[in-house]
């Protein structure tokens, strides 16, 4: 991808709001990729975790909210567990997905959920799903 | 011992199979368990973010259900529970100033939340406070035959802060079958995610994951797999119907919760293993060891 990184991109009140949301140091990052290295979902991602962590740094708003990636995330948290720079990763996406859920953006709509689905699943995996996927 | 006892909400739904399991081997091992009267959810999966207050005072509000109960001790044997309470309990210890928000959120409670109530797993009390020696002369049906992967998935030791196992190699299951009597494997994917809440509008996600851990498990050697999480069980378990759609070669495995090995090794019957509420039938790998 082509990127133009212009001032106005950088230090944006998109920027602020990721790190006061996720409570991290964006610029911490020196881009390992170990985050990626180690997820789990990395396979169904349209951007690579350590990706999401450089255009947040950068200020790609679009690029971010309208990512598949933010969406893939399971919180497993095997990012953070072996950042050598102690970011949380999951903390950054879970910023990302807030910051869409937060304007009514909602990922999953209970109501598309098919009544076959809801008699089978337990209660653990649908209430993460709507805390996760819903506002 | 007496332990304050919170269940969660698929126990006492899909997963009586666990939450039975558990206590009576809890029973048997001599441990008076009490259920917290008026539990609540807890909200399954901790907040992520830095600003999020509201979501921690369900978990907080059952630390009060146990103060009411005389309870310095929250006990469950729930992945994702544990994860939830005990992280928001660290919360509130760590920020007072959070802690005094949410007491305020919560004036109609009759006791402010001071920070003082511990959270354990069964898992934990089981190796800490019963202790592995004293299970070990208590077991009168050894796991002769159970070749175990020990499935951690993500919660029980993540992040390392509320963790009381290793992260990246934990073993406290593996030493828990061992003192069955049941031969722990090797397992590459002890920690890999199951793919969690991505089963409810994605479960060909959590297909491919579990054919990769199942696959794992048999070419390292397992029979069974143990798993320590209710979501953990119905992916691996539950969602091997939809695997075999996708990967038709999977060679389907039974899924058990750590639990229901200790109820077996201990002398439960099949009132409290609960077999059917299983997908993958544990039973004839069961009766082929001489366990049931």
């Amino acid at each position: 991808m082509t990127a133009h990184i212009t001032r106005h991109h950088l230090r944006t009140a998109f920027v602020t709001k990721v790190q006061r949301l996720a409570g991290q140091n964006l610029m911490a990052c020196y881009q390992c990729g170990k985050c990626s290295a180690g997820c789990p979902m990395a396979s169904y991602m349209d951007i690579l975790p350590n990706q999401i962590i450089r255009l947040a740094q950068l200020g790609f708003e679009e690029e971010l909210l309208n990512s598949k990636a933010i969406w893939m995330c399971a919180s497993c948290l095997a990012c953070n567990t072996r950042c050598p720079k102690g970011v949380r990763i999951a903390e950054v996406i879970e910023a990302l997905r807030q910051i869409e859920l937060r304007a009514r953006h909602e990922h999953l709509k209970v109501e598309d959920i098919p009544p076959e689905v809801l008699s089978k699943i337990p209660p653990i995996a649908l209430i993460s799903s709507l805390r996760k996927f819903t506002s | 011992m007496k332990l304050s006892y919170y269940p969660g909400c698929t126990m006492k739904n899909h997963a009586r199979n666990f939450e039975e399991s558990t206590l009576f081997s809890l029973q048997e091992l001599g441990v008076e368990v009490e259920e917290l009267k008026r539990w609540n959810c807890c909200g399954t999966v901790y907040s992520l973010s830095a600003d999020e207050v509201m979501h921690q005072v369900a978990p907080v509000r059952n630390m009060i259900r146990a103060k009411e109960a005389g309870a310095d001790q929250l006990m469950t044997a729930c992945s994702m529970c544990y994860n939830t309470l005990k992280r928001a309990n660290a919360r509130a210890r760590a920020n007072p100033e959070q802690l005094s928000r949410m007491n305020a959120f919560m004036y109609d409670e009759p006791i402010d939340y001071q920070g003082d109530v511990e959270v354990v797993h069964a898992l934990e009390v089981v190796r800490d406070q019963i202790g592995f020696d004293a299970v070990k002369k208590k077991v009168v049906k050894p796991l002769k035959g159970l070749k175990v992967a020990c499935y951690y998935g993500c919660l029980l030791v993540r992040p390392r802060e509320i963790a009381f196992d290793d992260s990246e190699n934990p073993t406290v299951l593996e030493k828990l079958v061992a003192v069955l009597g049941g031969t722990p494997v090797e397992f590459s994917h002890k920690m890999e995610c199951c793919g969690a809440y991505q089963t409810v509008d994605k479960p060909e996600i959590v297909a491919d994951k579990t054919y990769q851990i199942l696959t794992a498990a048999r070419e390292q050697g397992a029979n069974i797999v143990a798993v320590s999480c209710p979501l953990c069980a119905f992916n691996l378990d539950h969602r091997q119907e939809v695997t075999l759609q996708i990967h038709p070669d999977l060679h389907t495995m039974p899924i058990v919760y750590f639990s229901q090995l200790m109820a077996i090794a201990l002398g439960g019957d099949e009132s409290v293993l609960r077999l059917d509420l299983h997908h993958t039938p544990p039973g004839p790998l069961l009766t082929e060891s001489g366990l049931l």
